[in-house]
């Protein structure tokens, strides 16, 4: 057995029981979130649906024109299935006439644009709906930096944030997502043919394993050797997630008074909740 | 003699003593009620876990208007319970109480603040420096703060010191989800609190608290171990309860008889071989 499977029933217990506490303390019962066909926001909408009951979560379904059309009816598949409100807002008619201005813009530029556009939908249906955002990254996507910052990593709360593409995959199983949507190639829908897999040339199972190693069992450089891990992998793979550490921090502040932001004025979150 | 102990596993709200101090009122109120002798909250009751630089908000005096509240309380059934202290010269302590017959009977300053992985107390809370058994109406007792209890010496001492039941409140994250039935950190403390009962032959009374802070769970399963390292009863996971559980003076008398390993413990062995670490440590 992999060191990554995980007990399903007692993880489920505890996202459903984060999700649920974490809207009531804030004085909310309903929760919004993105939803892309794919399997991150499928678990996540599950976990929602069974924490505040389907007619306190509302998903959004925001295709653009070159988005594959079996996501939004794989999307609107498992809405339907649950009874969760849901709405297609298509975002070309507002990101098109952006690149209209700017043609030259390659691929990163016009992702990172669709995603912090529906960021922007959904943030407005949360104040629309007295909602809360719910994130859909995962620890894979979020220690690689495979996200957009303020796109598709900004939300009020993210149930998966702490488990792996694995654990994700094990996890859809058991809340019951739709064999379809479990089964296909994980892919960020940003082009046709487009696979996360092949952009990032390994598969989750593999780096989620190294991942595991590197960041939950702290094992150095010569502990990975020794479990068969290549060099160039850990190499590519240590660079990934030291390049992208600005996108798990808030924006740094130039300190000059003595109770800094985040450095000596420290509250959590949760303060008064 | 024998007893009903209630462990109240709450979830107190993040730096809100006095909706915090509500809860605690209603969990005394209720261990009156079900005419249990003792009851025990969590450690940091009265305040929440991750306070951060909320500390200095949410301490009370040892003579505050919540702490006499309790005192009063506690003339119907006794307390033990977690919240921080402010002590005459500013320092802020992760403490807990033991209230009986309407008196203060014995003060816990958490002794080990953890400071590593996701904790982070001693940034903002000063140690307590001894570790003291005293008595009590159900006879003597030690009282230990979460962290304490991972420290061998800590109980230890308190056995030698002539208790026989070891309180622990606790505000036990969740963490190290794997395949197993439980999560890694219930586990872990589930062998703790029964391994010390049995190396001690003490009753072990633990309560954790439950809910969540900042997206980390708190576990509870709070429990009472037998001195036999035996669990005799056990609260719900991740969920708010109010366990009661049988105390048997009997059960106590002849584990003591069965494995008498505190009677035969060698004090003199002990301190003489610590005072040679002690001054090998010194060269």
């Amino acid at each position: 057995m992999s060191n990554l499977t995980v007990n399903t029933r007692l993880l489920r217990k505890i996202l459903v029981g984060f999700i649920r506490e974490e809207v009531e303390k804030v004085g909310l019962k309903r929760a919004v979130l993105g939803l892309s066909g794919g399997i991150d926001s499928a678990l996540v909408v599950c976990l929602a649906a069974e924490a505040l009951g389907p007619e306190n979560v509302h998903a959004c379904i925001m295709p653009y024109r070159t988005s594959n059309p079996e996501s939004e009816a794989h999307a609107r598949l498992l809405a339907g299935k649950l009874g969760v409100h849901h709405e297609v807002i298509e975002i070309t008619p507002m990101v098109d006439p952006y690149f209209d201005l700017f043609p030259e813009a390659d691929n990163l530029r016009r992702g990172n644009k669709m995603a912090r556009e529906r960021m922007t939908i959904l943030f407005d249906h949360s104040a629309a709906f007295s909602a809360l955002v719910l994130g859909t990254s995962n620890k894979t996507e979020l220690l690689l930096g495979y996200g957009t910052l303020y796109g598709d990593m900004a939300s009020a709360l993210n149930p998966i944030g702490d488990i792996y593409k694995t654990q994700v995959w094990q996890l859809s199983e058991e809340m019951g997502v739709p064999r379809v949507i479990i089964e296909k190639k994980p892919s960020a829908d940003l082009w046709a043919g487009q696979t996360d897999e092949q952009e990032l040339g390994f598969t989750y199972r593999e780096v989620d394993e190294l991942l595991y190693h590197m960041v939950d069992m702290r094992c150095n450089r010569e502990e990975l050797l020794a479990r068969g891990f290549a060099p160039a992998f850990i190499d590519t793979v240590y660079g990934k997630v030291q390049n992208s550490h600005f996108k798990r921090r808030l924006p740094v502040i130039a300190k000059v008074s003595n109770r800094t932001i985040d450095r000596d004025f420290r509250y959590s979150r949760d303060w008064g909740k | 003699m024998d007893f009903t102990v209630a462990l109240a596993q709450i979830k107190p709200k993040l730096g809100c003593v006095a909706d915090n101090l509500a809860i605690v009122e209603a969990a005394v109120e209720r261990g009156i009620r079900e005419k249990a002798g003792l009851v025990l909250l969590p450690e940091l009751a009265l305040t929440g876990y991750f306070l951060k630089d909320l500390v200095p908000e949410v301490a009370l005096s040892l003579d505050s208007p919540e702490i006499k509240k309790l005192v009063e309380l506690s003339r119907h059934i006794s307390i033990a319970f977690g919240f921080v202290e402010v002590s005459p010269d500013y320092r802020f302590f992760n403490s807990a109480l033991y209230l009986e017959e309407g008196e203060i009977r014995h003060l816990h300053r958490k002794v080990y603040l953890p400071t590593y992985g996701l904790f982070d107390e001693q940034r903002y809370l000063a140690h307590g420096e001894r570790f003291r058994a005293f008595d009590t109406r159900f006879g003597r007792m030690g009282l230990l703060i979460c962290e304490d209890m991972w420290h061998l010496s800590a109980p230890y001492i308190l056995a030698m010191d002539g208790a026989t039941t070891l309180l622990c409140l606790s505000s036990s994250p969740g963490r190290g989800i794997t395949a197993d039935e439980s999560l890694g950190s219930t586990a872990a403390w589930q062998k703790l609190t029964s391994t010390t009962a049995m190396f001690l032959n003490c009753r072990v009374l633990y309560c954790n608290r439950v809910g969540y802070e900042d997206g980390v769970s708190f576990w509870g399963g709070s429990e009472s171990v037998a001195p036999c390292g035996d669990v005799a009863a056990r609260g719900m996971v991740l969920e708010e309860d109010f366990v009661l559980a049988g105390i048997e003076e009997g059960a106590l008398r002849r584990e003591r008889i069965f494995s008498p390993m505190m009677r035969d413990e060698n004090l003199f062995i002990t301190m003489k071989e610590l005072r040679r670490i002690e001054r090998e440590r010194d060269c």
